[in-house]
């Protein structure tokens, strides 16, 4: 039952337990990710699905076990990683542009003192293009709307030219159009060599978005290719047998 | 009323002083700590009363040393209870400067044991008096105090327009700060630092009254002009500078017209800049209470 | 240096000035503590910072009107009555900032502070010029060790009266504290709570100022509160021990002062109040940080622990049926959860130390003691009893697992674990390894 945990593995999960106060809240956590997936993680609430996120960014203390991004400890590797945390965690009155927030991301290749220059701006500018919402780049960001925010973080995260991204729930609360736009430029993440993980909520569109599956529920039912894992058993495994969801799933698992 | 070359002095060294507090304020305010000027002020005794006892005189670089040591020290000790005791950073940063006066306060009683050491003389300069103290340079006089101050601000200047991008994104979202390689802790620190040292220069010189209401109105009533950061530290830092002339100037003409002999400039300093804050308060034009009105009773319009 | 008849003397009361001091503060401690729990819950701490600031101009301005009324410009009653009134505007002019635009508390409190404190200050450089203005700042300053008679009446006054309408209010000031929205979409006048408490406050820091002076009071209602938080979850019983602590870091800070009589008598209480935030800090049972350490440590071994035996254990059902207690490789146990060496040594060297293996002259074979067997088959048969629970259960399961309980039974009732055990059975390894992973192509 050993397991092999290859070096050049985006994200490699050993043998991961994290426990609040005297609770478990997620155990035996193993995984080997590849690269260029767009990886979704799915589960109940309460599952420990951001746990399992914020532990892999060292943003809570781990009780046994290791994670390791391109064979490395986060804290060597993490100019490698972008994260996009739920929206809550910034202060949106902060006076700031959309432009300047996702010029933000641009901030590693120019380093200390260096300031942001013509260069870094259009790159801004491109990245909010890609998410579509270039016309609004003057704005303060307090002055859009949710779904704005959220594309604004994610071309944020474009602009960082990371390796590989976790993104904590960014279809939370956006809208139809937003979704759409968010999935488009996550393919594109993707086909450009980048692993996506991300923590999602509604079974209904997960064959249709993710090439690969962790099924989480405490510890991890099932982790692979979408097209192997997404199964009733699986699902039945992870969300128990009486969610009228499943209904919605089964309906997905026979379109996918 | 006589203006004087004296009264020019005090409004410029007042108006250096202004602007050399409401530049790190900005950033104090934005990341919701706008009591740190408050709190190393009165936090910074102990470090006062230990250089004197260490060095047994009262010249003013160990004086200085000491305070602002002491002044990143209450910083240091603030993260640390918030961190460890899991709590409120305002009730962190209130148990550790009343702590630290507390202890300063008791050292200074036993430094006075051996010598004639005031707590209120040793801590708390007087903007009227700083023309008292001048440095020659040249043919020129200098108030001791305009030199202190302007140092203070050209430190700030250098270190803001230097690290402009550094600070404004550990203030925004230190996690990122730190994924990209530059570390929110030290910024948080090299701030705390500037806000000690900016602190200490100037209640040394000027009293703590300016330190303590520069470091908050000026920013908060630019915050309610403008949404973005360099206007803000542009308006702080013309309301800040205004308000220390409009204030001197008052406290030459209000104390006659209310039939006192004089009044405390460092007070109408502050007393300035809060009604120049009311001023924004009720008239700014995106935000001010006129608007907020108008538009409650208008149609409900664009909220952006 | 004080005797110990001194200290008892001081500490049981015995002299009448000592008394008076003594009382005097404990009272104020005990109602600031209460009053400033809510501040602290409310994330308010440094109100009493801002409020105490914001009676200056009141102090001055009283000053000035008693004396061209002809009075003696010092009657207490006045200076209190100017001091409440300008608390209570910057109160309000805080609660206008906060509710009207869109900056913080912070900045709010900040905002009435300075303004008020230099307003005061320039006031009070105008009437200094007056006669009997002299010691004008000792409202300002205070001197607890210089306490009368009438002064402790007055705390015991207010204090009571504070007190009491905290207690009274006390749901209603729960519900502002935790959850404003919530508190204003039931119907709550919320603005008129605050607006309450913070006139309770205000009555707190007006009398506590003018007694035992600005920065002892700005301590008394922060202090006290932040330090019960480390004892306890209940917002009650917090109420009570934050009174309690800072009763009794006023009666030991003054009975100390009055042992040290050429200590300030408040520096002297703010430090024993520090002293009891430093231990709660420390050792509070709730959330001190030694105990959540010590926590924190147990729980890394217990977990440690239950990986070593379960390994072992599913290593010995590999080794033949029924699993019965025969050495095991070392290298097998290294390889079953790919610990790195160093760790497997640190949970070997635990599991000795537990007598959970026989200690034995080989380090290559390990060998499980008898109550190390039957600990090791029990958390097995508890995690795969989880495990398919877990299966079974999924929709409600996150809510219900509790791994670490001793015995499945206590959670989940003797019904429902004979029903899994029954499952179990027939499929003695868990069909659902988490283990077995796929690798990426």
């Amino acid at each position: 039952m050993a397991h092999e945990h290859p070096p050049d593995c985006p994200l490699s999960v050993h043998d991961l337990t994290v426990a609040y106060q005297r609770k478990p809240v997620i155990w035996d956590v193993d995984l080997n990710i590849p690269e260029g997936k767009l990886v979704g993680i799915v589960g109940p609430n309460g599952a420990g699905k951001s746990t399992l996120l914020k532990a892999c960014l060292d943003l809570i203390p781990k009780t046994s076990g290791w994670v390791h991004i391109y064979g490395q400890p986060y804290r060597t590797n993490r100019h490698l990683v972008g994260y996009v945390p739920q929206r809550e965690s910034v202060d949106w009155d902060f006076p700031v542009s959309a432009l300047d927030v996702v010029a933000m991301g641009t901030y590693r290749r120019l380093g200390w003192f260096r300031p942001v220059g013509k260069t870094e701006k259009s790159l801004a500018m491109e990245a909010l293009e890609k998410v579509g919402i270039a016309h609004l780049s003057g704005r303060q960001i307090s002055q859009l709307s949710g779904g704005q925010q959220q594309r604004v973080f994610l071309a944020r995260a474009l602009a960082q030219e990371a390796r590989v991204y976790f993104m904590d729930e960014p279809f939370a609360a956006v809208d139809a159009a937003t979704e759409q736009a968010i999935v488009t430029l996550l393919q594109e993440l993707r086909d450009s060599g980048r692993t996506c993980l991300v923590v999602h909520h509604d079974l209904a569109t997960v064959p249709q978005y993710f090439d690969w599956l962790i099924f989480l529920n405490l510890r991890v039912v099932a982790s692979g290719p979408t097209a192997e894992v997404f199964t009733e058993d699986n699902l039945r495994k992870t969300y128990g047998g009486k969610l009228s969801l499943l209904d919605h799933a089964a309906e997905a698992i026979r379109r996918s | 009323m006589t203006w004087t070359p004296d009264d020019t002095w005090i409004a410029a060294t007042g108006a250096l002083c202004a602007l050399a507090c409401s530049l790190p304020g900005c950033f104090l305010v934005l990341r919701k700590m706008s009591m740190m000027g408050d709190a190393i002020s009165h936090a910074v005794l102990p470090g006062l009363a230990i250089a004197f006892l260490v060095t047994g005189d009262r010249a003013s670089l160990p004086m200085f040393l000491g305070a602002a040591a002491t002044g990143v020290l209450t910083a240091v000790f603030t993260q640390w209870i918030t961190r460890f005791g899991n709590i409120d950073q305002g009730a962190a940063m209130g148990i550790v400067f009343t702590t630290l006066f507390a202890l300063g306060l008791i050292l200074i009683v036993q430094a006075a044991d051996h010598v004639d050491l005031d707590p209120g003389c040793v801590l708390y300069g007087a903007i009227e008096f700083i023309t008292f103290d001048t440095i020659s340079l040249g043919p020129l006089e200098i108030p001791r105090a305009a030199l202190v101050n302007g140092g203070a601000l050209l430190l700030n200047l250098i270190v803001i327009a230097a690290l402009y991008k550094e600070l404004r994104l550990g203030s925004f979202d230190p996690g990122l700060a730190d994924t990209l390689g530059f570390s929110s802790g030290l910024l948080h620190y090299l701030l705390m630092t500037l806000v000690a040292v900016t602190t200490v220069a100037a209640f040394e010189s000027v009293g703590s009254i300016i330190v303590i209401a520069m470091m908050i109105v000026p920013p908060a009533a630019a915050l309610l002009l403008t949404r973005r950061l360099l206007p803000m530290l542009l308006l702080s830092s013309a309301i800040a500078g205004g308000s220390a002339v409009l204030g001197h100037w008052a406290a030459l003409v209000l104390p006659p017209m209310l039939g006192f002999e004089r009044t405390n400039t460092s007070g109408m300093i502050a007393f300035t800049a809060g009604l120049l804050f009311t001023l924004a308060w009720i008239f700014s034009p995106t935000e001010g209470l006129l608007k907020r009105h108008t538009a409650a009773s208008g149609p409900p319009g664009d909220p952006a | 240096m004080p005797t110990l008849q001194d200290i008892l003397g001081t500490i049981l009361l015995q002299s009448y000035n000592t008394r008076v001091v003594v009382l005097g503060t404990a009272m104020l401690g005990l109602a600031s503590g209460i009053t400033g729990a809510f501040l602290l819950l409310r994330k308010r701490s440094l109100m009493g910072d801002a409020l105490s600031h914001a009676t200056f101009p009141g102090i001055g301005i009283a000053f000035a009107l008693m004396i061209s009324a002809g009075g003696s410009g010092k009657a207490l009653p006045g200076l209190l009555t100017g001091a409440t009134v300008s608390g209570v505007l910057g109160v309000l002019c805080m609660l206008a900032i906060r509710n009207t635009t869109r900056l913080r508390d912070d900045v709010a409190m900040g905002f009435v502070l300075s303004v008020f404190f230099g307003t005061g200050a320039a006031v009070y450089a105008m009437v200094q010029t007056k006669p009997g203005a002299a010691g004008l700042e000792s409202f300002i300053y205070g001197k607890a060790a210089s306490m009368v008679l009438s002064d402790v009446l007055l705390i015991f006054a207010v204090g009571l009266l504070v007190t009491a309408t905290a207690l009274l209010l006390l749901k209603e000031l729960t519900v502002l504290c935790f959850d404003e929205g919530f508190a204003a979409s039931t119907g709550w006048p919320v603005l008129t709570l605050d607006i309450l408490l913070l006139v309770l406050v205000t009555a707190v820091t007006v009398t506590g100022l003018q007694a035992v002076g600005l920065v002892l009071i700005i301590a008394f209602l922060i202090i006290p509160p932040t330090a019960a938080r480390f004892w306890t979850h209940s917002l009650r019983r917090m109420l009570v021990l934050s009174g309690a602590i800072g009763a009794v870091s006023g009666w030991l800070g003054a009975s100390v002062s009055a042992l040290f009589a050429n200590l300030p008598a408040g520096a002297l209480i703010v430090l024993t109040a520090a002293t009891l935030f430093l231990f709660s800090l420390l050792f509070g049972t709730a959330r001190g940080v030694v105990l959540k350490r010590i926590d924190q440590s147990r729980l890394q071994r217990r977990i440690g622990r239950q990986h070593l035996l379960r390994a072992a254990y599913e290593i010995l059902e590999t080794m033949g049926q029924p699993v019965s207690n025969q050495p095991i490789p070392r290298q097998r146990l290294l390889e079953h959860r790919s610990w790195a060496n160093p760790e497997l040594s640190r949970l070997l060297a635990q599991a000795r130390h537990e007598d959970h293996i026989e200690p034995g002259p080989n380090p290559s074979l390990i060998h499980l003691s008898e109550s190390g067997f039957g600990e090791a088959s029990r958390i097995t048969r508890n995690h795969r009893l989880w495990e398919l629970y877990l299966i079974t259960h999924a929709d409600i399961a996150p809510s219900h697992v509790d791994r670490d309980a001793d015995l499945v039974e206590h959670i989940l009732g003797a019904e429902m674990v004979r029903a899994l055990e029954a499952e179990l059975k027939p499929r003695p390894v868990i069909p659902n390894s988490p283990h077995r992973i796929p690798s990426p192509p």
